[in-house]
């Protein structure tokens, strides 16, 4: 019997807002422990919230991006739990009436093995407002926890999507897409390390053809995609391996080991999600009006699938290509500058996705920090394009930019890289090839076109590789026909 | 609907309320009452009426994302609990609000 396994994910995105969300309190990551807890988010009685503008905002920017309904009247409303970094008692989020209702984000799976890369689409349910819980630090003082309530309040938007993908490839595609998404719109910073783009990942299996859903566990606080993968993958082995053993499986929560590569159920609450969900009356419901949305949709950038059909119309650049330019703002914006900057757009696109990508990759580097700025490397096509230096000197000029040599043409200078235009130097060269190589070239006249390029490669070989291919081919043909 | 004790006990557990047996057989009587009328609510047709979220027809006031608030931490960790066992000192350290160690 064939399984099959289904996956839904709950995202939790940190929003880029300078305040939290019901206070004026600023949420700048890595400050002194509760420096940045405010009356409101340590919860004082007698205050009361106030909605972050600009939270709001990232909110509709989300639902504009992945063509969502807005909810003209959203509300807040109260979940119930306690626990010590929640002093409120109460985190506020949204429950029946969230901001943006359903949508869609259409991921590319790349190929795996034999199965060639395909296009899916997944469906948002529902993305929601809500406030984050402080953090427990332990080990500062024996016997205690210490709480530091700095995170607690800043802005999320919790983005849950329908059960709609069936593999670990597709759930780390849509994560990595939505991860690049959100980015690209501006309303998170994307840093997993601090914990601004945080999955929970739900995880049941099937048998093949089923339409029942079975009984999930839920993998929490995922802050890898790597370890996203390596989570799902153990837990449907699991899953899988527990079902044909003759067990069963019951709803958990459980966390992923980096170490041991296994998840482990925590410990079951006897009371798990009763919430006890209702409307928080400290607040108001949220209006969105026609005239907001238009507002915002006049702030939002060009969306990488426009992007991407202006980059095939405006350059003739082909569709693998400006998918690959479009698989980030940061890349989409360093090809743009890099074209601005002087330089050929096709030639710009193969190099910004080959030799800059590869470096960063490489390095594990975001576009952002690469080593060689968009003018720089400009200035390196343009070497190219006016002839001074081959494609492959190029390379090599472009290894030492990026290792901080200098720039291109300073580099070009300093290993007399620049290719010779001197048309008597190379005849030159080309003659003392042609005497030292009287058998290739008898060959040649014999008919055998093979001879004709060992010869141009002893020519490049013997000028060190600065002679032009092209001239060297021209001023070749003329003398053997000579 | 009928409340059994169990009910009032896993509702007062979860609201962090200790009851004991009398109280708990009292609440489950003052409950029924109260879930009476809310059934008595429910006969009422309401059809086409979007439910009520706040008891005023407002709307939410949005705030400039902007800092108003400054580092208080010293003024308010004066008002943290005390560590206990007759202490006078307040269960902070190192910045942090101290709490019964919490086990993931």
């Amino acid at each position: 019997m064939e399984w099959e396994v289904v996956i839904g994910l709950e995202t939790h995105t940190q929003l880029q807002t300078n305040t939290k969300i019901f206070s004026g309190a600023p949420i700048k990551y890595g400050a002194e422990p509760n420096t940045q807890a405010c009356e409101v988010s340590i919860a004082l009685p007698g205050v009361l919230p106030v909605l972050n503008k600009q939270a709001v905002e990232c909110a509709i920017k989300f639902g504009l991006a992945i063509n969502a309904e807005i909810a003209q009247r959203s509300v807040f409303a109260r979940k119930n739990y306690f626990y010590p970094d929640l002093p409120k008692g109460y985190q506020i989020s949204q429950f029946e009436l969230p901001v943006v209702g359903k949508g869609a984000v259409t991921i590319q799976v790349p190929a795996q093995g034999k199965k060639p890369a395909y296009e899916k689409v997944i469906n948002i349910t529902r993305a929601h407002l809500e406030e984050d819980a402080g953090k427990s630090v332990h080990g500062a003082v024996e016997g205690m926890s210490g709480i530091d309530l700095n995170r607690a309040g800043t802005p999320l938007l919790e983005i849950v999507t329908e059960p709609d993908m069936r593999s670990a490839a597709e759930a780390v595609a849509y994560a990595k897409q939505l991860h690049e998404l959100v980015q690209w719109i501006g309303i998170c910073d994307g840093n997993m390390q601090e914990g601004s783009f945080r999955c929970d990942v739900n995880v049941s299996v099937r048998h093949k053809g089923s339409e029942k859903l079975g009984t999930r566990r839920e993998i929490k606080n995922l802050n890898s995609f790597k370890f996203m993968q390596q989570a799902i993958e153990y837990e449907t082995r699991w899953q899988i391996e527990t079902l044909e053993d003759g067990g069963s499986i019951h709803q958990a929560t459980v966390l992923f080991n980096p170490d041991t590569g296994e998840t482990r159920a925590m410990r079951s609450k006897e009371e798990a999600n009763d919430y006890r969900y209702f409307p928080d009356p400290d607040l108001l419901p949220l209006m969105i009006s026609a005239e907001d949305k238009a507002r915002v949709q006049a702030s939002m950038p060009e969306l990488p699938e426009a992007m991407k059909a202006r980059f095939e119309a405006e350059y003739g650049l082909s569709s693998y290509d400006t998918g690959a330019l479009t698989s980030s703002r940061g890349l989409a914006d360093y090809f743009v500058a890099t074209v601005k900057a002087g330089a050929e757009a096709k030639q710009a696109a193969n190099w910004v996705t080959g030799n800059v990508s590869a470096k960063l990759n490489a390095e594990d580097k975001s576009i952002s920090s690469s080593a060689v700025p968009a003018e720089a490397l400009a200035q390196l096509l343009h070497r190219i394009t006016d002839g001074t230096i081959s494609n492959n000197a190029a390379k090599e000029v472009f290894e030492a930019m990026w290792i901080g040599e200098g720039n291109a043409d300073a580099i070009i200078e300093a290993k007399g890289l620049k290719q010779m235009s001197d048309s008597g130097a190379v005849e030159a060269i080309i003659d003392e090839v042609l005497a030292a190589n009287v058998a290739m070239v008898e060959e040649y006249k014999a008919g055998k076109e093979k001879a004709f390029n060992a010869l141009v490669g002893q020519i490049m070989k013997a000028s060190k590789g600065k002679a032009n291919p092209a001239q060297v081919n021209d001023l070749l043909m003329k003398k053997l026909k000579a | 609907m009928a409340l059994s004790i169990e009910d009032i006990k896993k509702i007062a557990h979860l609201a962090r309320i200790e009851v004991s047996e009398s109280e708990a057989t009292a609440t489950l009587s003052k409950l029924t009452g109260i879930l009476g009328l809310i059934e008595q609510m429910q006969a009422v047709d309401t059809t086409g009426i979007v439910p009520m979220s706040h008891a005023q027809e407002l709307h939410q006031r949005l705030r400039d994302d902007v800092v108003t608030k400054t580092n208080q931490r010293e003024a308010f960790q004066k008002n943290a609990p005390m560590l206990g066992n007759g202490s006078t000192q307040p269960a902070v350290a190192g910045g942090l609000y101290l709490v019964p160690k919490v086990i993931e």
